[in-house]
């Protein structure tokens, strides 16, 4: 327990993922459910962010010619986040234009009247 | 500086809960949109200036612009032009 | 509703402040008129049963997984400290020969572009196909489109070239140069600042969906439209591809590029990140920009 307060990034990204996680599951809003899923994937990119980072350095440019790798942060975690970033816009723009369509068809956002709605289609088109 | 990371960290969790508490769906796509801007500013404080710039203009910019044309085209934004 | 707000006390209208209320208080809002109410689906008994048992079972998942998670964080390595197994030698590799293998000052965007090179490819790949697939999706032609909504895009067509927004075309014309001139600031000196092609690129294509929505899409259609859209993204994906995709049939050897390393320091060194972060740039603002008109107008 004690070092979850020294670690405490990455105890507030894993409650944070948590707290994306039960908005994405929980919802019925299909908005809402891309939010939480957005904040799922910034808590995972503070974690990668936080691995990365060692305390007393500065950020990997160099300035004065090289120094030793010992003046520098770790810039792997930092070029993986660089994609995440991308994708997790990529994933959203996607899904926000998967709902557009959705709302197009069945004019409502809630998901439990969609699957409703889907099983009487299914069950009329199948008599 | 641990103080202010504290007080960043405190911020971040409130603005998430916000995000999923929130009825008005306008009002949870501005609240990610100041949660994207909290977060950059963490990763300018985690010395990586890369992340913050993308994350900056990328969370808080791009994805909220999205958020909104959605929200106009659902019909969840009032007082606009269509019905 | 909000008949007398001062009878009601403060935390009841900071509340009602911070849900939105429904009605501007005091006057009467122009409202639409409000769409007719559906009639509310019955749930099935099994339905019911299973919806709150989901609702009960998410929850307890939720729990389980932040318990776990953070009992796992607490037997990490702690944080910040030099002799993390997560800095190994390729850490010291990348970081020592970075300057004289790739040119790059910055250690990050030299890795991205050079050392590890085909995740940004990938990345590209994943950009494209999204851009690919929104156009599938909301690509309006006669077939999602009925006569409503030509009647409504026409309307709003008019209006838009009607009524226009004197102050955000003031403001718009002020501040576009300034928004695209960093944008490309951000893309050139992307090996020698924080910043690269993505973020670039994001403010560029941020720059562009301004223009776009305080002059209205004809006059972006001027030097912007769909041709154009295609040619830049598949021909700066096939250039990156081309650049770097050999060397899956050359057993991951690299032929030396003719370009030179150059001076570190100087906006032409670095070799060939510097096109690569072109072509990234422009995808990603040509992506972006696409993302915003697919969504307000249906075409490009």
């Amino acid at each position: 327990m004690q070092n979850l307060l020294i670690d405490h990034y990455e105890a507030v990204a894993v409650i944070l993922f948590g707290i994306g996680f039960m908005g994405l599951l929980l919802h019925k809003n299909l908005i809402k459910k891309v939010i939480g899923l957005n904040i799922m994937d910034t808590a995972i990119y503070l974690f990668l962010a936080a691995k990365g980072y060692i305390a007393g350095r500065l950020a990997p440019i160099l300035v004065d010619g090289v120094q030793g790798a010992e003046h520098y942060i770790n810039p792997v975690p930092s070029g993986l986040v660089l994609t995440g970033i991308v994708v997790s816009v990529s994933v959203t723009a996607f899904s926000l234009a998967l709902i557009q369509r959705l709302y197009l068809k069945y004019k409502t956002l809630n998901l439990d009247e969609i699957i409703i709605l889907q099983k009487k289609e299914k069950g009329e088109s199948s008599k | 500086m641990t103080v202010l990371e504290y007080i960043l960290l405190g911020f971040l969790l409130i603005c998430a809960i916000a995000a999923n508490l929130s009825k008005n769906l306008l009002n949870a796509v501005l609240i990610f949109m100041s949660y994207s801007l909290i977060m950059s500013v963490i990763w300018m404080l985690l010395q990586s200036p890369d992340l913050a710039i993308t994350e900056a203009a990328v969370g808080a910019g791009v994805t909220s612009v999205l958020f909104f044309l959605t929200l106009r085209k659902v019909h969840q934004l009032r007082g606009t032009r269509d019905e | 509703m909000n008949n007398n707000n001062t009878s009601k006390s403060l935390w009841s209208r900071l509340s009602a402040w911070v849900e939105g209320d429904p009605v501007p208080c005091g006057e009467k809002a122009a409202r639409p008129a409000p769409r007719p109410a559906r009639e509310k689906m019955p749930h099935a008994k099994k339905f019911r049963h299973f919806v709150s048992f989901y609702r009960v079972m998410a929850v307890f998942f939720c729990f389980v997984i932040i318990g776990v998670l953070l009992v796992t964080v607490n037997a990490l390595p702690l944080f910040g400290h030099a002799d993390n197994p997560a800095s190994n030698e390729v850490v010291d590799r990348y970081v020592e020969k970075g300057l004289e293998e790739t040119g790059a000052v910055n250690i990050v965007a030299g890795m991205i572009l050079d050392y590890r090179a085909f995740d940004t490819f990938g990345e590209s790949s994943v950009l494209f196909l999204a851009i690919t697939s929104v156009m599938i999706l909301l690509m309006r032609d006669k077939n999602n489109t009925d006569r409503d909504e030509d009647l409504r895009t026409a309307r709003e067509l008019i209006v838009e070239n009607k009524h226009e927004d004197v102050i955000l075309q003031r403001v718009a014309s002020l501040v576009i140069p300034c928004i695209l001139l960093y944008g490309i600031y951000v893309i050139l000196n992307g090996h020698l600042s924080p910043g690269g092609g993505f973020s670039g690129g994001a403010i560029a294509g941020a720059g562009l969906i301004l223009y776009a929505s305080s002059f209205g899409m004809i006059r972006v259609h001027r030097f912007f439209n769909q041709k154009t859209f295609t040619a830049i993204t598949t021909s700066c994906l096939l250039v990156y591809a081309c650049s770097k995709g050999y060397s899956f049939f050359t057993g991951a050897n690299h032929l030396p590029t003719g370009i030179p390393l150059g001076t570190p320091g100087a906006i032409l060194s670095s070799g060939l990140i510097l096109p690569l972060d072109i072509c990234v740039g422009l995808i990603v603002t040509c992506t972006m920009y696409g993302f915003y008109a697919m969504f307000t107008k249906g075409e490009i």
